[in-house]
């Protein structure tokens, strides 16, 4: 029985990571037309570091990214945080009307948000991207979030006001460092989320401002280079990375509770 | 310390009456138990003692100050919840230390005090576990030590015994009582255990839809209960009814006469303490009775009997002796007229 679970789950893994595998196996191959015999190289990193547009569109990619993840963790904690914890008018209606955005298609939605920048004036580029992913990251943020906050139970804060805190106070010394995990989980949520966008990108790009995988998307139209390989791999090593560190935190978190 | 006196007190959650013109007064030092059941405002008594909740109408004062409009945190309330709600990611000592802190002692003054408070509760070895490497009644006692460290003017427990297990919680009622009569602390309990607040308290308000409906010495209540739900709620009784005669009422044709006097008009509800009656005893009033079922728990037995016109009857008495009436046996229920109580409906 094991032997089949083991197996399984081999096939399973192999089934997720295999075009991966080719990649990053590729972006170390020296022939650019994926010739095999696997000859070993970094010609293609090398390739890369004099690649400007490249490099620029990786770096745009991350400054978006990480300013997604700061404004859209903050404004998503609060906005969950009024959800759970108080009451107002319109607060069912609002908690309802948060979900659909996950849902809608990207395509839909940056449509919207291209016309409706165009007539507001906003425009597009950098700022008129930033805008667009926060929007796009916030539900997921709030969902994560709100998953935890339904974890902290609201006699915690009562027995910090209980013992002489403000109910600012009571926040920051009790709520927020046992919410902690949930909003780490939520800014990589809304990092990963900018990260991986393509559609709104591409139609909010600008011919001087544009992101990593808009500029792929661009470079594949006009033929393939191993570079993307390269830079694809070096994508991926962060991430990877950065889930890594993420499982390892959390875990730290976890055995916290469990003591 | 300080008394705690509310006044007038009236909550509305919509159309719901909650609390409904509440006045009690709550004594320096004293044990008050909040008694009723579920829905009866007891709970939302307490958390507008604690400041949680802001009565649409009346006073509270702690002490000499008017704390109507004064949030939690500047009450100086110390508070045990239901749950505890100890902080799951500080140690026993620093929860302990919260309180302390937060009134700007800091240093080895408040490890000195924390570790007094330990000391007090007796979990002086526990003092660098996390609350969740704790059992429930060692939480409950750091619950306790947290909410006393620093002196609150008034001790507030919100049903704090109900989570534990019958053994346990027995222990904790003797250790709750020492320590609250070590510190002096006034405190304010509200249970719907009428044992726990029979056997801890100093003075009992029972509440009932949003009222008081009696309060006073332990004792005091259980021996005069004023109504069929004071009698019922707190403690066991039987309860007759019938057309009121000079000096008591009919039942089945026979006089049961009350001790206390009372107007002679319509008819009228009495009760009688379970314990308080005897199978073919001494006493003035009588009923006829057959015995339906006998649960005998060892140094006690309940007699459940029918009395005229299948009126229930429940007896407790003590085994003094192996002489156990058998069921099915008529006999006769004997009891005082001073054990005899009035209700008023």
């Amino acid at each position: 029985m094991t032997h089949v679970a083991r197996a399984f789950l081999l096939g399973v893994l192999l089934f997720l990571y295999a075009p991966i595998i080719v990649m990053v196996a590729m972006a170390f191959n020296a022939s650019p037309l994926y010739a095999m015999p696997f000859e070993f190289s970094t010609r293609w990193f090398g390739a890369l570091a004099g690649d400007a547009v490249l490099i620029d569109s990786t770096r745009n990619s991350l400054v978006i990214a990480v300013l997604t993840a700061v404004i859209a963790t903050i404004l998503g904690t609060a906005a969950s945080l009024a959800l759970e914890r108080k009451r107002f008018m319109g607060r069912a209606i609002l908690r309802i009307l948060l979900l659909p955005p996950i849902a809608i298609p990207w395509i839909i939605s940056g449509t919207a948000m291209l016309l409706f920048f165009f007539w507001t004036g906003i425009g597009r580029g950098f700022h008129a991207m930033l805008i667009g992913h926060v929007a796009l990251a916030i539900p997921y943020v709030v969902l994560v979030v709100g998953t935890g906050l339904k974890n902290v139970r609201v006699d915690l804060e009562e027995a910090a006001q209980s013992l002489g805190s403000t109910p600012l106070h009571a926040f920051f010394a009790v709520t927020l460092p046992l919410l902690a995990p949930s909003i780490a989980a939520a800014a990589l949520f809304a990092f990963a989320v900018s990260l991986d966008q393509f559609v709104i990108s591409y139609f909010l790009a600008t011919p001087g401002y544009s992101t990593l995988p808009v500029q792929i998307y661009t470079a594949i139209r006009k033929g393939f280079t191993p570079e993307i390989n390269a830079i694809s791999a070096l994508l991926l090593g962060f991430s990877m990375l950065a889930i890594l560190a993420f499982v390892c935190l959390s875990k730290a978190g976890g055995t916290l509770e469990r003591r | 310390m300080s008394a705690v006196d509310v006044a007038a007190v009236v909550k509305n959650y919509g159309a719901q009456k909650v609390l409904d013109d509440i006045a009690i007064h709550f004594q320096e030092g004293a044990f008050t138990s909040l008694l009723g059941p579920s829905g009866s405002g007891k709970t939302t008594l307490l958390r507008i003692v604690a400041g949680f909740v802001t009565p649409d109408q009346g006073v509270v004062r702690i002490g000499a100050d008017d704390v109507t409009r004064v949030p939690v945190h500047a009450r100086n309330i110390g508070m045990v919840f239901q749950s505890y709600a100890l902080f799951p990611h500080m140690t026993v000592m620093e929860n302990i230390a919260f309180g302390l802190h937060r009134r700007g002692v800091r240093g080895a003054e408040a490890t000195r005090r924390a570790r007094q408070a330990l000391d007090l509760v007796q979990l002086s070895h526990l003092g660098e576990r996390r609350p969740k490497q704790l059992s429930g009644g060692q939480q409950q006692r750091v619950a306790l030590a947290r909410a006393i460290v620093f002196s609150p003017s008034v001790l507030l427990l919100d049903e704090p015994l109900s989570a534990l297990d019958r053994r346990l919680r027995q222990d904790m009622q003797v250790e709750l009582r020492r320590i609250q009569q070590e510190s002096g602390l006034t405190t304010i309990f509200v249970t719907h255990d009428q044992e726990e607040a029979l056997t801890l308290s100093d003075h009992i308000a029972i509440l009932d839809g949003g009222r008081i409906v009696q309060e006073g010495a332990p004792a005091q209540i259980y021996e005069h209960p004023r109504t069929r739900f004071a009698a019922s709620f707190l403690g066991d009784a039987n309860f007759l009814s019938g057309p009121t005669m000079p000096g008591g009422i009919e039942i089945d044709g026979r006089p049961i006469k009350v001790a206390m006097p009372f107007e002679t008009r319509g008819r009228a509800t009495v009760a009688v303490r379970p314990e308080k009656m005897s199978i073919d005893g001494p006493g003035e009033n009588r009923i006829p009775a057959v015995i339906r079922q006998i649960v005998y728990a060892g140094a006690t037995t309940t007699y459940l009997l029918d009395g005229p016109e299948g009126l229930p009857f429940r007896v407790f008495t003590q085994n003094h002796e192996a002489n156990l009436h058998p069921v099915g046996s008529a006999v006769w229920l004997t009891w005082s007229p001073a054990h005899t109580i009035l209700l008023a409906e």
